[in-house]
């Protein structure tokens, strides 16, 4: 293990970048390695791949549960535009705020304990005061009553969190989705699916449904232990690094997907992995999924020599169907073709972390 | 990042006649998490050379985050877990206690709440009166007792809520009304009922009968597994044979033979505990609530917190 990896994940600065018009995003060397790259081994296989959410290797996206890296500031300004532009993106439902508070409370927890040089939560009784330094925010309000915050608390936490956040409420055996904020979605939309259950919201997926997972996954699910969170990784491609690939935007990034050609895939070709994590929240009884979007061009991929190789053979063992739902169809072959230049044929170790 | 607790008991207090309240506080020291009302904890108690593994309401205000409280009822047949808090536990004792599990939360859409609570029933109620409370939702308890000597927490409660809180003692001939109870009430109330079985269902039945869908009612079950005959089981893995003694549950016979089997609840509820069976001459005595009457007619799945077997020959996927 070299030393830049094994080192702790400290964020100091943070870029100016955007993830629209001139689309200026881009990983520093460090956040190439903090990359929570989805793909153990050199095939695709389907799997709900649940684990337990526990801190995980020092420098990676699992060091801390609440992950913040260099891109926090420019991801909070496109969300705060996304949300001007589109309101409906933030979505609570009335009974939905004692599971707003729990939220504000695990999010504020967890990142003031990952990044004491970030954030500050003081509490003395209800009376809390949050100091989030790299958006210079001070306020002090009292838990619990909301008139003491500029917004509701979900909406208000939710503009300091990086990634998608969904409150599910646990009744008649379901999880029902009555709340969150959806600024950075792989093409689904919260205004949609707001109030729906566990298996109606995921009715779209080819394949699972049929293998039973989602029924599994539900039991499961309904089971999650407070203090036991889980997480999971789902990954698609997106093209350019676009954030906010929602479908209401559709027309707007839909047509990047034509725009691929053997010269452009290591720009604009992004590998995009969600890091989801699943916690109980004590109050409410409701469920936290948290959804952590982060995305990878193809030149930043092959820095990697063993994701160089692994990505290109993962790619053309995945099920037509999938590639499909995932949208890929249309620059898979193009995008294999160029990472096969840097796939030499060696074989690759176990396990999705950097040799 | 919360897993079981080690919690030192801090008080011991006999809130009625036959109950005894136990704090427990963090022996780490706190904030120990936040909970919902209607969550329970399973309290591991080493008696002799036996560990008792029971769950419990948690019946405190979920806010206050320094201990946790528990009440139990002095049990006329008690399978141990009774009679030792009761007789042997003491102050400075530490118990092994694990995260707070619900499996009775309330509809927090509900316009109203409904509390029925008969006896030790009440446990739960109290931790949700309190979210209720803070939250400034409109709720009611309705309170079966034998006695007002024997009613744990009324005092307390009426002190509380004032008149949202009703006690109906049988000593003095009062009953619960159930139908005026079920009667006229705000379209989106919710109803819940802890307490004996007899009384539970007669909660449930009255609302079916006046309409109520099923989803606006709600009930937690009592959660000891039922004693019976000892009988047999054999591990499908190391084909290894266990005793499960009159008053062990299968569950605890497994445990107290060396195994780790999953479970959450204890009570025949959360499904944490189901268990393949894989070859059966003989009855499953299912005493879970979990199962459908489908899957407990073909027994290929037992709930092992609750239910036991009588015949010749059980063998578990384990």
């Amino acid at each position: 293990m070299d030393t830049a990896y094994s080192a702790t994940h400290r964020p100091e600065t943070f870029r100016e970048e955007t993830f629209r018009g001139d689309f200026s995003y881009a990983n520093s060397p460090e956040n190439i390695r903090h990359f929570p790259f989805p793909f153990h081994e050199d095939q695709y296989r389907y799997s709900v791949n649940i684990e337990p959410h526990v801190p995980g290797r020092p420098g990676s996206a699992f060091e801390h549960l609440i992950d913040v890296d260099e891109h926090y500031v420019a991801e909070m300004a496109d969300r705060a535009q996304v949300l001007a532009e589109d309101p409906l993106r933030y979505q609570a439902l009335p009974h939905m705020m004692l599971a707003q508070w729990d939220t504000l409370e695990l999010l504020m927890e967890e990142q003031a304990r990952a990044y004491p040089h970030l954030f500050t939560l003081e509490r003395n009784g209800d009376r809390w005061r949050w100091i989030n330094r790299p958006l210079g925010i001070d306020d002090s309000f009292t838990f619990g009553d909301p008139s003491t915050l500029p917004r509701e608390p979900l909406d208000y936490i939710c503009r300091q969190t990086q990634g998608d956040i969904a409150l599910m409420d646990q009744r008649d055996g379901n999880l029902w989705l009555d709340a969150g904020m959806i600024t950075a979605q792989a093409d689904w939309s919260l205004d949609f699916d707001v109030g729906m259950n566990f298996h109606e919201w995921h009715a779209p997926v080819p394949l699972a449904p049929q293998m039973g997972v989602f029924d599994r996954a539900l039991k499961y699910l309904l089971n999650l232990q407070l203090g036991k969170p889980v997480r999971r990784l789902n990954w698609t491609m997106t093209i350019n690094p676009r954030l906010d690939t929602s479908p209401e935007n559709y027309p707007k990034w839909g047509p990047d997907r034509t725009t691929v050609t053997p010269d452009n895939v290591g720009q604009k070709v992004h590998l995009r992995v969600e890091l989801q994590s699943l916690w109980r929240l004590p109050r409410s009884n409701g469920m936290l999924f948290v959804i952590r979007s982060y995305m990878m061009r193809m030149d930043e991929v092959v820095t990697v020599p063993k994701w160089g190789r692994r990505l290109p053979r993962v790619l053309e063992t995945l099920p037509q169907e999938l590639a499909e739902y995932k949208g890929l169809s249309r620059y898979r072959q193009t995008t294999i073709d160029w990472l096969k230049r840097h796939d030499d044929g060696a074989p690759t170790s176990p396990g999705i972390f950097p040799d | 990042m919360m897993g079981d607790l080690q919690m030192r008991v801090t008080a011991l207090h006999d809130e009625a006649a036959g109950v005894r309240r136990v704090r427990l506080e963090p022996v780490e020291g706190g904030p120990l998490p936040a909970f919902s009302g209607g969550a329970h904890v399973v309290v591991a108690m080493q008696d002799g050379a036996v560990i008792r593994r029971n769950p419990y309401s948690l019946c405190c205000d979920p806010e206050d985050r320094t201990g946790y409280e528990i009440a139990v009822a002095r049990a006329a047949a008690s399978r141990g877990g009774s009679a030792y808090i009761h007789e042997r536990l003491g102050i400075g004792e530490v118990l092994t206690v694990g995260a707070p599990t619900n499996l009775f939360q309330p509809d927090w859409r509900a316009k109203k709440h409904i509390l029925v609570a008969g006896g030790i029933g009440i446990t739960p109620f109290v931790a949700m009166m309190a979210q209720f409370a803070r939250a400034g939702l409109a709720f009611e308890l309705h309170y079966a007792v034998r006695s007002r000597a024997a009613a744990a927490f009324a005092g307390v409660l009426q002190d509380r809520y004032g008149p949202r809180v009703k006690i109906y003692a049988a000593d003095e001939g009062a009953r619960l009304p159930l139908a005026a109870l079920v009667e006229n009430q705000p379209l989106g109330t919710h109803l819940y009922t802890c307490g004996p079985e007899r009384l539970m269902e007669a909660v449930l039945d009255t609302a079916r009968a006046a309409g109520w869908p099923d989803q606006a009612l709600h009930s937690e079950h009592f959660m000891a597994p039922p004693p019976g005959d000892p009988f047999t089981v054999t591990l499908a893995g190391s084909g290894r044979e266990v005793a499960v003694g009159p008053d062990q549950s299968l569950l605890e016979a497994l445990e107290a033979a060396g195994l780790s089997p999953r479970y959450l609840c204890r009570g025949g509820v959360c499904g944490e505990c189901a268990t393949k069976v894989v070859e059966l001459r003989g009855t499953i005595l299912h005493g879970d609530h979990f199962l459908t009457p489908e899957e407990r007619a073909e027994s290929r799945t037992i709930m092992i917190c609750m239910s036991r077997f009588s015949g010749d020959r059980l063998v578990l996927d384990l």
